[in-house]
C-alpha cells in the first residue's frame, strides 16, 4: 500500500514537469530549427535573406499555434505559412513552447469553451470579421497577396489562437475587440461549419454556384443528353 | 370511347382536319433535335414549381428580427423576403424540395437552351426561312438569363445581394445614362427604396413568364409552319422532302418520355443535391460580404470578365465616360448577343454568299468557316468563364492568382484565333477523309464489277 | 419563277401519281399507321411493371410527405417523386422503342412562298388608295409614334431618373459621430493596429451605401497621405467608405501584415473582384479593376474621446457613373 502511494506521488510529481516542457530541450531545438530566422534569444533578424519577427513576449500562445499547425518551420521567409505535416513530437512541441514562452511575459495557450458560446452570435461575428477572407462557412478564400485557408482542420484552440495572433496577413483581434465570450461563439460556429446544416442534400463543397454549375452540366445536362440519344436514335424496326 | 371524344371535339370546334394533320405531322429523327424540348419541359417544371413558391414568398424589404427554428440565425435582423425563403426552406413540408427543384430547373433550362443553340448554330438551322425562329430563340435566352438572375436575387441572401450590387454597378456604368437608368430601376441609389423588391418580384413572376410563354408559342408555331429541318442522312431526305416520325403514335411517346425524364432529373436533384442554401449564407446587408461569392453559372462569364479587365475608369476631365464595369459587364454580352443576332446576315453577306432557302442541315464539317467562327466565339466565352474561377484555383491548387489573370488576358485574345484555326483544319481534314472513303468505295465497286 | 412553278407542278403530279394505291374491297379502310412489329409481349409486360413501380413511388411520395418527422425528409421526398417520374419515363421509352411502330415517313416541305397570294395582298393594299396618300400616312405615323412615346412617359415615375442629387448624398457632416453596429460610439483609444472595424454614421440607415465605414489604425510612419487628404487621419486612425468603387460590394477584407519586412503591406481588399486599396495613401487602387480611389472620411477626436467626422467624404460613395467626378458629396 505504501509503495503504491509512493509510486502515485512520483507519477504526479513527474507529470506536471513533463507537460510544462523542458526549456533546455526547447532551447536546443530552437537553436537548430528557429534561430536562423528568429535570431538568438528570439530577438528577430532582419538582414539579407534570413528574416523573422522577434519572439520576445509572444508567450506560449503563438508558438503553440504555429508549431501545432505546422505553419513553422517556414521554408522561405516571406512565404505564406501553410498547414503542413508536423514534424515535431508532442514533447518537442511542448519544449519549444516552454522555451519561447520563457523569453518574455506573454499570453498563455487559450482555453476556449465553445459550449458556452452562442451559435447565432458566432454566425454574426464570423460573417462580420472573418467571412470576407475565410468565406461564410469557412471554406477558405483568396485575397491579394495571400490565401485564407479553409478551417476544416482547425481545432478550437487553434481558432482562438489565430484570432489573437493574426498570422501572416490576418488581422489580429484583441480581447478588447473580441471578448473571450465572443471567441467562444466564433469557435462554436467554426466547429459547426465543419458539418453545417445540409438539409438540402449533398452539399457539393458549400461553395455555391460554381459546383452547382458543374452539376448542372456534368450530371443533369449529360444525363438528359443521354436520354435524348436513347430516344432519338433511329431504330432498326423488326 | 375514342370515337365519342373525337366526335365531341370536332362538333364543337371543327378542328378534326387540323388535328389529323397534327397527329401525322412529321418530326425528323435525330437526338439533337430533342434538346429544345428538354428546355421546354424544364420551363414547364419552372412554372409549376414557381407558382407554388409564390404562395409562400414575401416581397418586402422591411426588417424583422428572426425568432424561428433555425438556430444559427436566431436574433438576427433580416428582411421579410429573406425570412420567407428561410421559413419555406426550414418549416414548410416539401418547401425545400420545390424550391431546390425550381432552382435546378432554372440552371438546367438555360443549359438546355445553350445546347440547343449550339446545335442550331453549328448546323445552320437559322438560315432562311428560319431567321425569325432563331431571333425569337435568342431573345428567349437573353430574357431567361435575366429571369434567373432576378429569381435567385429575390431571396435577399448574402450571395445574391452582392450580385445585385454588381448588377447595379453595371447599370451605372452605361455611358451617360447609366445612373439615370439605375435610379429608375432601383428608385434611387442602391439598395433602392421599398418598391424595388416588389418590382423585381412582379417582373420575375408575371412580366417575364408571360413574355417567355408568348415567345415560346410563336417559336413553336414558326417551327411547325415551316416544318423542322433535317440532316441529309436518309437518302430520301431532300430540300423538298421531309423524312420523319409522325406525332402520333411515334413521337408522342418519346416526347412524353423525355418530359418525364426531365422532370425526374429535376426532382431528383431538387431532393438530393443542395442548391443555394441561403440559411448558410445569411441575410444580405450592404456592409457585409463573403469571399468566394459567385453568380449562377450562366452569369459566370461576366464575373470573369469583370475581374480581368484592367483597373481604369475612362474619364475626360471630370466627365466619367466609361466606368470600369462597363467593359466586362455590359459590352461583352452586348457584343456576344449582337454577333449572334447578326450572324445570319453576316454569314450570307460575307462568308458563304448563300442567300438560298434551306431545309437541309449541314454537319459542322460541311461549313468549315461557320464552325471555325462559332468555335472562336465559344472559346472566348469559355475562357472568360474560366477566368472567373482563378481565385478558387489559387485556394485549391495553389496556382497564383495574379499571374493567372495575366494569362487569361492573353488567352482571351489568342485563344479564339487558335480555336478557329484548329476547328477549320479539323473540318477540312474530315471532309477530305470522306472524299478518300468515297473514292475507295467507288474503286472497290468498280473492281468487283469487273471481276 | 416560271421554271420553279413548272418544276413544282410536275413534282406534285408525280408525287400524287406515285401514291396512287390499288382500290380496296368495300367496308375495309386503308391503313394509315404502319403496323407494329411482331414482338410485343415481353416489352409490354416490362412496361407494365415499370408503370406499377412509378405508381408505387408516387404513393411513397405522399406517405413520406405525411411523415414529416423522418430524417433527410427533403432527400426522401425528392427520391420518391424523382423515381416516380423516372420510372414513368422508362416505361414510355420502352413503349416508344419496342411497342410502337417507329414509322419513317415522307412528306413534303411546305411551299417556299406563295407568289400569287403575295400579289393579291399587295394589290389589296394598293387598291385601297392608302399608299398614295403619303402625307396622311405620315401624319398617322406621327400621331401613333408620339402617342406611343407619351404612353411611356409615366415610366419616369419609377425613380428619380432626371434629378440625381441623391447619388451625392451622404449622412456625414462635420461632427457626425462614428458608431458600431449596435449604435455604440467608437472611441479613438480602442482602435488598435493590425485589425479593422466596421462603423456607421450615428442615426443613419446602415443599409444606405454612404453610411458604412471601414476604420483602421496605422502608425504615423506608415502613413503617406497625399495633399488632398492631409490631416484626414486622427492620430493615425483612418476611415474609408466600406463600399467598393468598382461594383459596390462591401470591402470586408483587411490585409494586416504580421512581419512588415516580408509580408505584404496593409491593404483593404474587396472579395468580389479583388480591387485592392492602400489605406496609407488615402485609399488609392493598388490592384484590381477599380477605377477610382476609395472615398476617405476625415476624422477628429472629440473631447470625450469619441471619433467624429470632420467633414464629408472626398468623393461620392459606391460604383462610378457619368457624374461621379463632377461634384463633391453633399449632406
Amino acid at each position: 500500500m505504501r509503495r503504491l502511494v509512493l509510486v502515485v506521488l512520483l507519477v504526479l510529481a513527474a507529470a506536471p514537469a513533463a507537460r510544462a516542457g523542458d526549456v533546455t530541450r526547447g532551447e536546443h531545438l530552437y537553436g537548430r530549427y528557429c534561430l536562423s530566422c528568429h535570431g538568438a534569444n528570439g530577438a528577430g533578424t532582419n538582414h539579407g535573406d534570413r528574416q523573422g519577427p522577434p519572439l520576445r513576449g509572444v508567450g506560449a500562445l503563438a508558438p503553440d499555434f504555429y508549431l501545432r499547425t505546422g505553419y513553422m518551420p517556414l521554408q522561405h521567409p516571406g512565404d505564406q505559412p501553410r498547414r503542413s505535416r508536423v514534424l515535431f513530437s508532442e514533447q518537442e512541441i511542448e519544449a519549444l513552447v516552454a522555451y519561447v514562452a520563457s523569453l518574455g511575459k506573454g499570453p498563455g495557450v487559450p482555453q476556449p469553451h465553445p459550449e458556452r458560446g452562442s451559435l447565432s452570435d458566432g454566425q454574426r461575428l464570423f460573417t462580420d470579421h472573418c467571412a470576407g477572407c475565410h468565406q461564410v462557412v469557412a471554406e477558405g478564400g483568396y485575397l491579394t497577396g495571400g490565401v485564407a485557408p479553409p478551417l476544416e482542420e482547425a481545432t478550437a484552440t487553434q481558432v482562438a489562437e489565430a484570432i489573437r495572433i493574426g498570422p501572416y496577413v490576418m488581422p489580429r483581434f484583441s480581447p478588447r475587440q473580441l471578448s473571450p465570450h465572443d471567441v467562444d461563439s466564433i469557435v462554436r460556429y467554426v466547429q459547426w461549419a465543419k458539418h453545417p446544416d445540409d438539409r438540402g442534400g449533398w452539399a457539393i463543397g458549400h461553395l455555391g454556384p460554381v459546383p452547382e454549375g458543374l452539376i448542372t452540366w456534368f450530371l443533369a445536362a449529360a444525363t438528359l443528353v443521354a436520354v435524348c440519344i436513347v430516344l432519338g436514335k433511329r431504330l432498326r424496326s423488326g | 370511347m375514342i370515337r365519342g371524344l373525337v366526335r365531341f371535339v370536332d362538333q364543337r370546334t371543327g378542328t378534326a382536319p387540323f388535328l389529323r394533320k397534327t397527329l401525322r405531322y412529321l418530326f425528323p429523327d435525330h437526338w439533337s433535335f430533342l434538346l429544345g424540348e428538354v428546355a421546354l419541359y424544364a420551363f414547364v417544371v419552372l412554372v409549376g414549381t414557381g407558382i407554388y413558391l409564390t404562395f409562400f414568398y414575401e416581397d418586402s424589404t422591411a426588417m424583422v428580427v428572426y425568432h424561428g427554428s433555425y438556430v444559427p440565425l436566431q436574433g438576427q435582423e433580416m428582411t421579410h423576403a429573406y425570412r420567407s425563403v428561410l421559413d419555406l426552406s426550414t418549416n414548410v413540408k416539401a418547401g425545400l424540395l420545390i424550391r431546390q427543384t425550381h432552382h435546378w430547373a432554372a440552371n438546367v433550362f438555360i443549359a438546355a437552351i445553350v445546347l440547343h443553340l449550339l446545335r442550331i448554330f453549328f448546323t445552320g438551322a437559322y438560315r432562311k426561312p428560319r431567321e425569325l425562329t432563331y431571333w425569337i430563340g435568342l431573345t428567349m435566352l437573353l430574357v431567361s438569363l435575366l429571369e434567373g438572375y432576378l429569381g435567385y436575387s429575390l431571396a435577399d441572401d448574402l450571395l445574391s445581394g452582392m450580385g445585385l450590387a454588381i448588377g447595379y454597378a453595371v447599370a451605372m456604368s452605361l455611358p451617360f445614362v447609366g445612373a439615370n437608368l439605375a435610379a429608375l430601376i432601383w428608385d434611387g441609389p442602391f439598395p433602392g427604396s421599398q418598391a424595388f423588391f416588389p418590382r423585381m418580384y412582379i417582373v420575375h413572376v408575371l412580366v417575364i413568364p408571360l413574355l417567355l410563354a408568348t415567345l415560346l408559342a410563336v417559336h413553336l408555331a414558326l417551327v411547325a409552319l415551316k416544318h423542322h429541318t433535317q440532316f441529309r442522312s436518309d437518302p430520301r431526305a431532300t430540300e423538298r422532302k421531309l423524312v420523319g416520325v409522325p406525332t402520333f403514335p411515334g413521337q408522342a411517346a418519346r416526347s412524353l418520355g423525355l418530359f418525364m425524364a426531365t422532370a425526374a432529373v429535376l426532382f431528383l436533384l431538387g431532393g438530393l443535391v443542395q442548391i443555394n442554401p441561403i440559411w448558410l449564407w445569411g441575410p444580405y446587408h450592404t456592409y457585409s460580404a463573403t469571399n468566394g461569392a459567385q453568380p449562377d453559372w450562366y452569369l459566370g462569364w461576366l464575373i470573369g470578365a469583370l475581374r480581368i479587365v484592367p483597373g481604369f475608369d475612362l474619364a475626360i476631365g471630370s466627365y466619367t465616360l466609361v466606368p470600369n464595369p462597363f467593359w466586362g459587364g455590359a459590352l461583352l454580352p452586348l457584343v456576344f448577343f449582337g454577333f449572334l443576332y447578326l450572324w445570319p446576315f453576316i454569314e450570307r453577306r460575307f462568308v458563304t454568299h448563300d442567300y438560298g432557302y434551306h431545309n437541309l442541315l449541314d454537319r459542322p464539317r460541311d461549313a468549315p468557316l461557320r464552325t471555325a467562327i462559332g468555335m472562336a466565339v465559344l472559346t472566348e466565352v469559355f475562357l472568360v468563364f474560366l477566368a472567373g474561377s482563378a481565385d478558387r484555383a489559387d485556394v485549391f491548387f495553389g496556382l497564383p492568382y495574379v499571374p493567372q489573370v495575366w494569362a487569361y488576358r492573353v488567352l482571351v485574345l489568342v485563344g479564339p484565333v487558335l480555336a478557329a484555326l484548329v476547328a477549320y483544319r479539323v473540318c477540312i481534314e474530315l471532309q477530305q477523309g470522306e472524299c478518300v472513303e468515297h473514292e475507295r468505295e467507288r474503286a472497290e465497286r468498280l473492281a468487283r464489277g469487273r471481276a | 419563277m416560271g421554271k420553279a412553278k413548272a418544276f413544282l407542278v410536275s413534282a406534285l403530279t408525280l408525287l400524287l401519281a406515285r401514291h396512287r394505291r390499288p382500290s380496296l374491297p368495300p367496308g375495309e379502310r386503308e391503313r394509315i399507321v404502319v403496323p407494329e412489329p411482331p414482338k410485343g409481349y415481353d416489352a409490354e409486360l416490362l412496361s407494365i411493371w415499370i408503370f406499377l413501380a412509378s405508381a408505387a413511388c408516387a404513393v411513397a411520395f405522399v406517405v413520406v410527405y405525411v411523415l414529416d418527422r423522418l430524417p433527410a425528409h427533403t432527400q426522401l421526398l425528392g427520391l420518391a417523386l424523382g423515381l416516380s417520374f423516372a420510372f414513368f419515363a422508362a416505361g414510355l421509352v420502352v413503349i416508344a422503342k419496342r411497342l410502337i411502330a417507329t414509322e419513317e415517313l415522307e412528306d413534303d416541305y411546305p411551299e417556299q412562298e406563295h407568289p400569287a397570294e403575295q400579289e393579291r395582298i399587295v394589290q389589296v393594299v394598293e387598291e385601297s388608295g392608302l399608299t398614295r396618300r403619303r402625307l396622311l400616312l405620315l401624319a398617322l405615323g406621327a400621331a401613333g409614334g408620339s402617342l406611343g412615346v407619351a404612353l411611356l412617359a409615366p415610366a419616369a415615375s419609377l425613380g428619380p431618373v432626371v434629378h440625381l442629387a441623391r447619388f451625392y448624398l451622404t449622412p456625414w457632416r462635420r461632427g457626425t459621430r462614428l458608431v458600431d453596429e449596435h449604435g455604440r460610439p467608437l472611441r479613438a483609444d480602442e482602435i488598435e493596429e493590425k485589425t479593422f472595424y466596421t462603423a456607421f454614421a450615428e442615426g443613419a440607415d446602415k443599409e444606405q451605401l454612404p453610411s458604412s465605414l471601414v476604420v483602421v489604425r496605422l502608425r504615423r510612419d506608415q502613413l503617406d497621405l497625399p495633399s488632398e487628404n492631409a490631416g484626414f487621419d486622427a492620430d493615425g486612425i483612418v476611415a474609408f467608405s466600406k463600399i467598393c468603387t468598382h461594383a459596390g460590394c462591401a470591402i470586408a477584407l483587411y490585409r494586416a501584415p504580421q512581419f512588415e519586412p516580408t509580408d505584404p503591406k496593409p491593404a483593404l481588399v474587396c472579395p468580389c473582384h479583388y480591387s485592392t486599396f492602400d489605406p496609407a495613401t488615402g485609399g488609392t487602387v493598388t490592384y484590381g479593376p477599380a477605377g477610382r480611389k476609395l472615398p476617405m472620411l476625415p476624422l477628429e477626436v472629440d473631447p470625450k474621446g469619441h471619433l467624429r467626422a470632420r467633414g464629408n467624404f472626398d468623393g461620392p460613395v459606391g460604383p462610378s457613373w457619368w457624374g461621379v467626378r463632377l461634384k463633391e458629396p453633399t449632406t
